[in-house]
């Protein structure tokens, strides 16, 4: 960042929100709205004339929709990840990109969250899920279910995201209203930023609310993966029924979301010219974490089929050794699509050069999410389309395209509150760079000399009672 | 609420804030706050306010939480309507951590972002008076109250004389009111608000 002073940074922040999008902003955005009413028409035929409009069989009740979500959720733990634990770790590096990360995980996660709910078929009965008392029968939901936990983690998880990600947003959304020069935007700015004045009271609670969000969001981002994965582990399914589903899953959900975190940032440093915000430096960093997590993820896969053959157990034997590993058995091309995309070719991020090169990045970070998704297929098709009981063995499973147009509707989704976002708000933490400006710019660094040349007793003195 | 009157002092640099920071207040002048564009750690021990207890209040919103889980689920499965789930205990707490740690998790964070707008009075649609355009981009704004006595004119020059960039003095409302930022109903006739 240099030498560039606070209100530099203000500017090159705030200017893209100010400015007319460019055309590769409308492109990408009429893209994302049509393929929203894509999904959305996908969804009414799914409404109108039942689930039977997907492929979904006898054994296969989870597919493509569940697949979907616990993909989409994966994604949406990288936000709170980057924003809360790398904060606790005081990453510095975090600042540039934790804005737009936590943004992405609440989209992602809206996402994740049309799966369950169009899933459940008669979705005008999804109030049932809410634990009130009424006159159903049964009078409570079941608190002993995954399922049930499920909903709690993931409604809790989007809760907390979107206040962590707001209040954030407020003083940020006060300096876009404070030197805008349009009536509408001075408006629309000030209602958003609540009157934030940037009073030192309200920036030492500020300060307090974020840490204790940070705090509160680092076991809960692990926590709703872990109940994801329970949602699979506490059954007696072959392929899921295993102990390491938890941090395996955590893993995982590091794993794309740092992808799907990539992705957006090559393309944001280069659209709004923030390659001094986002650098080679942050890339690398976040690359680092995509060899570390793909690397974890690795060990749970060997370990899985290691303990397919050593548990002895014949059904848990046939799923992992037959159903996935078997390259010419029916799905056997998932597996080990999921195991070149997301082992193997990640391990080229153990080079520099490579690391810090940004075509290489956005490439890796779309096979790796793509990897992902096979995963997620991998765990419930292949564990599924062959039971227990053979003559119940179903047909091979493959989407139809209301399926596959659901799917491609929640990338509408995403990628259409991306864009507003991205035009909108400042995908920077304006507030927090101007912090870590003071505290590591070239601009402080090189008045140091003053301070280090200080007598000792003369700095003792003056930061006695300082933090 | 009523208006006063301030004596507006704005800065540019921190290393220049603090130390005016420190003689403004042994001068005896009442600081009504500094307006800065981000958290500058230190500046609320300067000026001598207190520690913020909002963590306390989430602590309590917690335990809040963590409670209002418990008790409800084991009201439920075991006195409202018990049910048998394979043979398992009614009251099966470890299969209701999950569901308590999340209720824990949201009461806290609810609780403590309402309290945090609660306490600094933070909504859609509230407008206060700003006593600098810049205090969100670039400017640390220091707004002294005054009182009967004092002589604007000596505040001015001393505030300058402590290396601020910009000084004058505003009659302005503390409070805050409902009303948007497009109209300007404020009393901004008295500052001469330089924008570079």
């Amino acid at each position: 960042m240099g030498n560039k002073d606070f209100h530099q940074v203000t500017e090159d922040i705030v200017r893209p929100i100010e400015a007319k999008p460019s055309k590769l902003w409308y492109i990408g955005f009429y893209i994302a709205v049509a393929l929203l009413l894509f999904g959305i028409y996908a969804i009414y035929r799914d409404v109108t004339y039942g689930i039977g409009q997907w492929n979904l069989n006898k054994t296969i009740g989870w597919g493509w929709d569940i697949t979907n979500f616990v993909w989409w959720v994966g994604i949406g733990h990288a936000g709170t990840l980057i924003s809360a634990i790398l904060l606790l770790f005081r990453q510095g590096w975090r600042t540039g990109v934790n804005r737009a990360a936590e943004a992405m995980t609440i989209f992602a996660v809206m996402c994740a969250g049309q799966f369950p709910i169009w899933h459940m078929g008669r979705v005008w009965m999804a109030f049932f899920v809410l634990p009130y008392p009424n006159t159903r029968g049964p009078l409570w939901v079941n608190f002993n279910s995954p399922l049930l936990w499920d909903v709690f983690a993931i409604s809790t998880y989007f809760t907390v995201s979107l206040l962590f990600w707001y209040s954030g947003l407020i003083p940020d959304l006060a300096t876009v209203r404070d030197r805008a020069f349009t009536k509408l935007r001075k408006k629309l700015y000030g209602i958003a930023s609540f009157g934030w004045t940037g009073s030192t009271k309200h920036w030492q609670r500020h300060e307090s609310l974020s840490l204790v969000l940070a705090g509160l969001s680092t076991p809960l981002v692990l926590s709703v993966h872990t109940i994801v994965s329970f949602d699979f582990a506490t059954s007696v399914v072959p392929g899921w029924h295993t102990t390491i589903f938890p941090p395996y899953f955590v893993a995982g959900a590091i794993f794309s979301g740092f992808a799907m975190v990539q992705s957006l940032m090559v393309i944001i440093r280069k659209v709004f010219n923030m390659e001094e915000y986002i650098t080679l430096g942050h890339i690398e960093a976040m690359n680092k974490i995509i060899v570390l997590t793909g690397s974890i993820v690795g060990i749970a896969y060997l370990t899985e089929l290691f303990m397919g053959w050593y548990s002895q157990n014949k059904y848990e034997g046939y799923t992992f050794w037959y159903s996935r590993a078997y390259l010419f058995s029916p799905y056997g091309w998932s597996y080990w699509g999921m195991m070149a995309c997301n082992v193997l070719s990640p391990q080229i991020f153990w080079f520099r050069k490579m690391r810090r090169n940004v075509f290489v990045t956005f490439f890796m970070s779309v096979i790796v999410n793509i990897g992902m998704w096979f995963e997620r297929f991998v765990i419930i098709v292949t564990s599924l389309y062959r039971d227990y009981l053979p003559s119940s063995w179903s047909v091979y499973y493959s989407p139809t395209i209301w399926e596959i147009g659901f799917y491609m509707g929640t990338f509408g989704l995403f990628f259409t509150c991306f864009f507003l976002f991205a035009k909108y708000f400042p995908v920077i933490a304006v507030a927090e760079i101007k912090y870590v400006l003071k505290t590591s710019g070239e601009g402080f660094k090189n008045n140091m000399d003053k301070i280090e040349g200080q007598p000792l007793d003369n700095f003792i003195h003056d930061n006695a009672h300082a933090h | 609420m009523a208006k006063k009157k301030f004596v507006v002092g704005c800065f540019d640099d921190e290393a220049v804030l603090f130390p005016a920071v420190k003689k403004v207040r042994t001068a005896g002048y009442k600081i009504h706050d500094v307006y800065t564009p981000f958290a500058v750690h230190g500046l609320d021990h300067a000026m001598g306010l207190r520690e913020t207890s909002l963590h306390t209040a989430g602590f309590i919103y917690g335990i809040t939480g963590t409670s209002t889980a418990l008790g409800s689920i084991s009201w439920i499965l075991v006195k409202d309507w018990p049910l048998n789930f394979g043979g398992k205990p009614h009251f099966s707490l470890p299969a209701w951590i999950p569901i308590t740690f999340e209720l824990t998790v949201l009461f806290a964070a609810v609780g403590m972002v309402l309290t945090f707008c609660y306490l600094c009075q933070l909504a859609p649609f509230v407008k206060k008076h700003h006593f600098h355009a810049r205090a969100t981009d670039d400017l640390f704004v220091m707004v002294i109250e005054c009182t009967d006595k004092t002589n604007t004119d000596d505040l001015q020059s001393f505030l300058s004389a402590s290396g601020a960039v910009e000084t004058n003095v505003q009659v302005a409302e503390t409070g805050w009111w409902l009303g948007t930022y497009d109209k300007d109903e404020t009393t901004f006739e008295n500052s001469n608000p330089v924008v570079a």
